[in-house]
């Protein structure tokens, strides 16, 4: 390379508010001095050190809008984990958290890249979607969209009051959710997990081209993936990315 | 680096035991085998399956899945480390030496290309799947690789970040210059050696 790249420098940012999202998310809001902006689907690494200096090191997707100042993590809270029950339990406004990014090229997207976009998102696996859904809305892009929400349950719907409201004002943005464990009475929604008659009735037609960025644990991922390219999708326009316990 | 910053209440939970020495800088370990690819899996045909070496040689050569299969495989028990920062310890593989399928070829390139299905690439170091250091490995604990896991066959380079064992393996480009694979052009170090943790652009 001709230029040697510059190091992706660890930052202190300061927690200015934490906000429950559902029984087990969290979102962090953060200011962080230097922060040179992201692009919508980046995440960031999170680094924890203890006072004899053990570290612990995690992914976690930016889910703010690069409009926005402040950025936005959320953090689901693994019972088994090591991190996220420090930053959904004790961490708290004041706070600083060691981190540097944006990291990650590929699961990202400009409103300058068009669409149509087909998202695609399992529980967590909403917060890089979450980024591109609000970016398109803060640039004031009018390419369709149409989101897919696969959680467990009416009350695990992350971020679900903003994108009712998104999509109230917006016949653009179009979302359909499936609930795969239990749905409250009248619930007019899917029941089950996503499958192929599901996204048939959901995405755009392979003639749109539509971008497709599916997000959530591996299961979903490679079935939604699959099925995509089975329906008839190029590959090159499906990306995908993993979350999950085991998954970073 | 830190500078000394230190996370208020973060004690940590899991202490390094003296086993722990296996794990680099900023990883953990998992128990599991994660998935991470940035497309659709690719599936496919043995029948339609070749692996090629081909770029700076004298002429390419390319197996068919038979032959890449009757070519004699080493068994390797190795430790596995991915960017996203998960270890595996203890992981083990059957598959052809990259040496045994470069064995006799006469090139003067200095770089690879590792090629495959779906467009996937990623870059090295001839030397650093030379001399018993890489394989085109095809079965995982005993049994044939899966399409998640990268097969019919991947890469298996475990001294360096995982991405670089690339999945979906179909061949080697000798090269005489080095060329930024997939993720190499995306952010991601162009060497990847975990233990000086070497993930990004600039580390």
């Amino acid at each position: 390379m001709a230029d040697a790249p510059r190091k992706l420098a660890w930052r202190i940012g300061e927690v200015v508010e934490t906000s429950p999202e559902t029984p087990r998310t969290k979102s962090l809001f953060l200011e962080i001095p230097g922060w040179d902006g992201h692009r919508a689907g980046q995440h960031v690494d999170v680094r924890l050190t203890a006072e004899d200096g053990y570290q612990a090191q995690r992914s976690y997707s930016i889910a703010s809008a690069p409009e926005n100042g402040r950025v936005e993590l959320l953090i689901e809270r693994l019972d088994d984990g090591e991190v996220s029950p420090y930053l959904t339990e004790e961490l708290r406004a004041g706070d600083g958290l060691e981190l540097r990014g944006p990291i990650g090229g590929w699961f990202a997207w400009d409103a300058r890249e068009g669409g149509p976009l087909l998202l695609v998102a399992g529980g967590s696996g909403i917060a890089p979607l979450m980024a591109i859904i609000r970016h398109r809305q803060a640039a004031g892009n009018e390419v369709p969209v149409r989101l897919l929400f696969s959680s467990r349950s009416y009350e695990e719907v992350i971020f679900r009051e903003e994108l009712e409201s998104l999509a109230a004002g917006d016949e653009t943005l179009e979302i359909s959710h499936t609930l795969t464990r239990s749905a409250p009475p009248g619930w007019q929604g899917y029941d089950r997990r996503i499958d192929e008659e599901m996204l048939g009735e959901v995405a755009f037609s392979p003639d749109e081209r539509p971008l497709a960025f599916v997000c959530g644990p591996t299961p979903l991922v490679e079935a939604v993936a699959t099925t995509l390219v089975g329906l008839g999708h190029e590959p090159a326009r499906v990306k995908t990315e993993r979350f999950g316990p085991t998954g970073g | 680096m830190s500078g000394g910053f230190i996370s208020r209440g973060f004690r940590g939970r899991r202490r390094r035991a003296e086993g722990d020495v296996r794990i680099p800088p900023g990883q953990y370990l998992v128990e599991g085998f994660p998935v991470l690819s940035a497309g659709p899996t690719p599936r496919t045909p043995l029948a339609e399956w070749s692996f090629t070496i081909e770029g700076e040689v004298d002429g390419p050569r390319t197996w068919s899945w038979e032959e890449f299969r009757a070519s004699p495989s080493e068994e390797v028990t190795r430790d596995i480390h991915c960017v996203t920062k998960w270890s595996k310890l203890g992981t083990t593989w059957e598959g052809v030496s990259v040496d045994l399928l470069l064995d006799g070829v006469d090139t003067a390139a200095e770089y690879v290309v590792a090629f495959c299905d779906g467009g996937y690439t990623s870059n090295l170091p001839l030397e650093d799947v030379t001399g018993g250091k890489a394989w085109v490995a095809h079965t995982y604990e005993g049994e044939p690789l899966s399409p998640e896991h990268g097969g019919p066959a991947r890469l298996l380079v475990p001294h360096l970040y995982f991405w670089k064992s690339a999945k979906w393996i179909r061949g080697l480009r000798l090269m005489a210059e080095d060329e930024p694979g997939f993720w190499e052009s995306l952010g991601y170090h162009n060497q990847g050696d975990p233990w000086r943790e070497q993930r990004y652009w600039g580390d």
